[in-house]
């Protein structure tokens, strides 16, 4: 029963992240109509930024916010220099774009930081389990730090008028031309946000997984999964999905499939979503674009 | 009376079709001119063409300024407001963040008090305040369009085919209110309208658009009354 | 041969006549260019050069086989080279474990891809394009796991990988292993390109490309749009598996790690290279995925990587067509200049 509890917990812990991830995703899918294969390359690319940052001797939160910004800073200059150009191209031109950059950004890593597998400070005492070995230091801190993001992020684009605008950029572009919104900088912005919070969710991954280039590769299929399962045009559902497919995650890999198996789990859930029901617990029904 | 808004020798099309082969257009500070012309002549371009969701060669003035070949949201910004065919709601939001786009661009703190002043208008949508766009009736859509529009406080108001798909009492409130906004808020107003009686009826000036061309001009009451006009392009 | 059935032809006859001589000439142009191909290499070349060239023929078979269904039919796939994997595998575990010999694993291989092409294309496939290109990706990164699963060590030899004895050529050839081996693949692949130029200039064809440019125009024809493009992709995974089979003969060797994310996204680079729903462009495209890795290995590891994302990038910026669109580029270019 104790292991149960502790997979169970350990599941909303991971499913933080991948619901941070899944978010990212959405919130560039629903502007755009196109999914970034890049979005986990460029979390690691974040993280290694923060490494570095750290390593320079700058404190770990500091650290973590300038992280922050810089990776805003990096996604905003992405979509106005590389996506603008393309908005009238092709899905296969976006896509090849996207693997352009998932390229470019896995390769340059090699590059500056070696392959080599290295550790990651984690900011939250680590050394004694907490409620009776439930769960770690770590573990609750980085679940309190996602859902704070999401939370932070349900607020503002809720509640801000800056965040109306942008969801209003997203399911109209054109009317909300007509209103005085500058669409093409809220995509920007998007992109800006969404590499902001894959950041935090490299950031917060990586004592756990310790951080390569290939560190989000998995994550992100499971942030795909979560996406899906979700809905993939539902950000709310998106997060719900990534909290959901962590949990299942953490128990399949327990009772079911072992953790040999546990990419492959990630594409089990995509295949069963798409079978079963395309659009996902709480997306709008998905017409067939043929 | 000035002229609020100018077209001069207008061209557009959509890549290699061209649509509009040089217009030349009026609206009055605080007048209305009406469109009129058979489906396909041109209007709803001519609409686009002034707010720059198509590409143009010619002069389009405002108030003295050239908008031409500007940005849609900087043509908004400079107090066109355009309620599109399909009238561009956003069916996904409420009503109120309806209400809170339109307004998106002021920065004055007079926005609440517009926002009243909707309701005065158009009382049902208070009723409607939390409820997806895309769950109201058609007529309540037009409306909340209009208002949205208003809510910009625009200088010249453009309205494509208001009366379109909506019951003939409806269309008759929607009219009436309308007149008042004009009174009110001396806001110029270019309407597109396939009711020419109708539209003729409420503007003060007319142009007739034949396949991208204009072919009769002037006084709105003037156009109604001449029946030859009336009996060759307006088909009543 | 669809020249001279086409009734619009029979009414244009003075027409036709040259048009079939051009047919004759284009297919001379082809043999000949086959034999040089073929033999220059064969009496030059090293048989490292040698092994490379039977590789980027390979790899130029397998990013036919996504042009097919990519290019032709606009169904993106990230996850090709799980079909690689798998006809690789299916190579190897029939010669090492069942002593079938080399050439009748091919067809098995590209039976069994084409089974499984058939199976995953079906659920995204008839949803929106990205779906796919979602599920392949995800495919494309679970396959080494899969590969090193213990279940199936005894066959797949898990992360060690398995390894394989290269065919003897036979005596009345005349040539050496390598030489034969380049020989062999360089002959399935010309008869592979020569089914699909034929596959996409028949009805076929033209239904696969009438669903990429204009799907509702085609759905409202009749056009089973589901039907065709779950055939059009399992097609695609069958030649890319036999591309697999053939390399795994090659290489001598299958492993996990050989078939990453990696190998997929190299085919994807290689068809936007070569030229999206271009026939030769896979040729180009095989030999870039070989040849532009060494020429930028010798800069630094992880170069090969930079320099394809920024090739690809490039590529569709200002190349959409790849380099099989070259020379019609460079035409339009020296037409305008002489028009104006």
């Amino acid at each position: 029963m104790q292991g149960l509890a502790h997979q169970l917990v350990a599941g909303i812990a991971t499913g933080g992240i991948y619901a941070s991830v899944a978010l990212a995703l959405v919130m560039i899918y629903q502007s755009t109509h196109h999914l970034n294969f890049a979005q986990g390359e460029m979390a690691t690319f974040s993280t290694y930024i923060a490494l570095t940052l750290i390593n320079v001797g700058l404190p770990y939160w500091i650290a973590f916010v300038l992280t922050i910004l810089i990776s805003f800073a990096m996604g905003v200059f992405i979509e106005r220099v590389m996506l603008k150009p393309m908005h009238n191209a092709s899905v296969l031109a976006n896509v090849g774009v996207f693997i352009g950059l998932l390229l470019v950004f896995r390769n340059a890593m090699g590059w500056i930081f070696d392959y080599t597998i290295k550790a990651f400070p984690s900011p939250f005492e680590s050394d004694h389990p907490l409620l009776g070995g439930l769960i770690s230091g770590h573990e609750l801190g980085s679940t309190a730090v996602t859902l704070g993001v999401l939370g932070i992020v349900y607020v503002f684009f809720r509640f801000t008028k800056l965040g109306l605008a942008m969801r209003a950029a997203a399911f109209n572009a054109s009317s909300s031309r007509l209103v005085g919104i500058r669409v093409g900088w809220m995509l920007a912005l998007g992109w800006g946000l969404a590499a902001a919070i894959g950041a935090i969710a490299g950031m917060m991954i990586a004592p756990v997984v310790f951080l390569e280039p290939n560190m989000m590769l998995g994550i992100l299929l499971y942030a795909f999964a979560g996406a899906l399962l979700g809905g993939i045009d539902n950000p709310g559902g998106a997060v719900i999905g990534g909290f959901a497919v962590g949990i299942i995650e953490n128990l399949g890999g327990a009772y079911l499939v072992g953790t040999e198996l546990k990419l492959t789990l990630a594409l089990g859930i995509i295949i069963c979503v798409l079978l079963v029901k395309p659009s996902g617990l709480f997306g709008r029904v998905v017409q067939s674009r043929v | 009376m000035t002229a609020l808004l100018e077209l001069r020798d207008l061209h557009a099309g959509y890549g290699q079709t061209r649509v509009l082969h040089g217009i030349d257009l009026t609206v009055d500070a605080g007048g209305v001119t009406a469109l009129l012309g058979a489906n396909g002549a041109g209007k709803t371009t001519t609409l686009r063409a002034v707010c720059g969701m198509v590409r143009t060669t010619g002069e389009v003035t405002l108030a003295g300024e050239r908008i031409d070949n500007r940005a849609t949201e900087d043509i908004a910004r400079r107090g066109v407001a355009h309620v599109p065919d399909g009238r561009g709601t956003f069916m996904e939001l409420t009503v109120e963040e309806n209400f809170k786009l339109g307004a998106y661009v002021r920065k004055d703190r007079e926005v609440t008090s517009d926002f009243e002043q909707m309701f005065g208008y158009f009382p049902r949508l208070r009723q409607r305040w939390k409820q997806q766009a895309g769950t109201l009736s058609g007529g309540e859509q037009q409306m909340l369009a209009i208002a949205r529009a208003l809510l910009l406080r625009p200088r010249l108001l453009l309205l494509d085919e208001p009366s379109f798909g909506l019951a003939p009492l409806i269309v008759q409130d929607i009219f009436g209110i309308l007149r008042q906004v004009r009174e009110a808020q001396g806001v110029g107003i270019l309407i597109v309208e396939q009711n020419a009686n109708l539209a003729l009826d409420f503007a003060d000036r007319a142009y007739l658009l034949e396949t991208g061309r204009i072919v009769v001009s002037g006084p709105a009451q003037e156009i109604r009354e001449d029946e030859q006009i009336r009996r060759s392009y307006l088909g009543y | 041969m669809s020249t001279s059935q086409n009734p619009l032809a029979a009414t244009l006859a003075p027409v036709a006549t040259p048009a079939r001589d051009g047919v004759m000439l284009r297919i001379l142009i082809v043999l000949g260019g086959f034999v040089a191909i073929a033999a220059v290499p064969i009496a030059f070349a090293s048989s490292y050069q040698l092994f490379q060239l039977t590789l980027a023929a390979t790899y130029a078979i397998a990013i036919l086989g996504l042009n097919i269904v990519t290019g032709f039919n606009g169904q993106i796939s990230l996850g090709h080279g799980a079909f690689y994997a798998v006809g690789a595998y299916t190579t190897a575990i029939l010669m090492t474990h069942f002593d079938v010999p080399y050439w009748a694993t091919l067809p098995i291989a590209a039976a069994i891809c084409g089974v499984i092409g058939f199976g995953i294309g079906f659920p995204a496939l008839r949803l929106g394009g990205l779906y796919l290109a979602l599920t392949t990706f995800a495919v494309a990164v679970a396959v080494p796991q899969i590969l090193k699963y213990k279940g199936v060590e005894d066959w797949t030899g898990g992360v060690q990988g398995t390894f394989l004895v290269k065919p003897d050529a036979p005596e009345f050839t005349g040539l050496d292993n390598d030489q034969y081996l380049y020989l062999f693949v360089l002959v399935i692949a010309a008869l592979l390109f020569l089914m699909a130029a034929n596959l996409l200039h028949s009805r076929i064809g033209r239904a696969m490309r009438s669903i990429r440019d204009n799907p509702i125009a085609a759905e409202a024809m009749g056009m089973d749009i589901a039907r065709i493009k779950t055939r059009t992709f399992a097609l695609s995974a069958a030649i890319t598996g036999l591309a697999g089979a053939l390399s795994a003969i090659a290489v001598e060797f299958v492993a996990p790690d050989s078939f990453s994310v990696e190998l997929s996204i190299n085919l994807f680079v290689g068809m936007v290279v070569g030229g999206v729903g271009s026939i030769v462009g896979p040729i180009f495209g095989g030999l870039f995925v070989v040849f532009v890795p060494n020429l930028a290995e010798s800069i630094a590891r992880a170069a090969p990587g930079v320099i394809y994302g920024v090739i690809l990038i490039l590529f569709l910026y200002l190349l959409p067509q790849g380099f099989a669109g070259f020379p019609r580029r460079i035409g339009a270019l020296l037409r305008q200049r002489s028009q104006g």
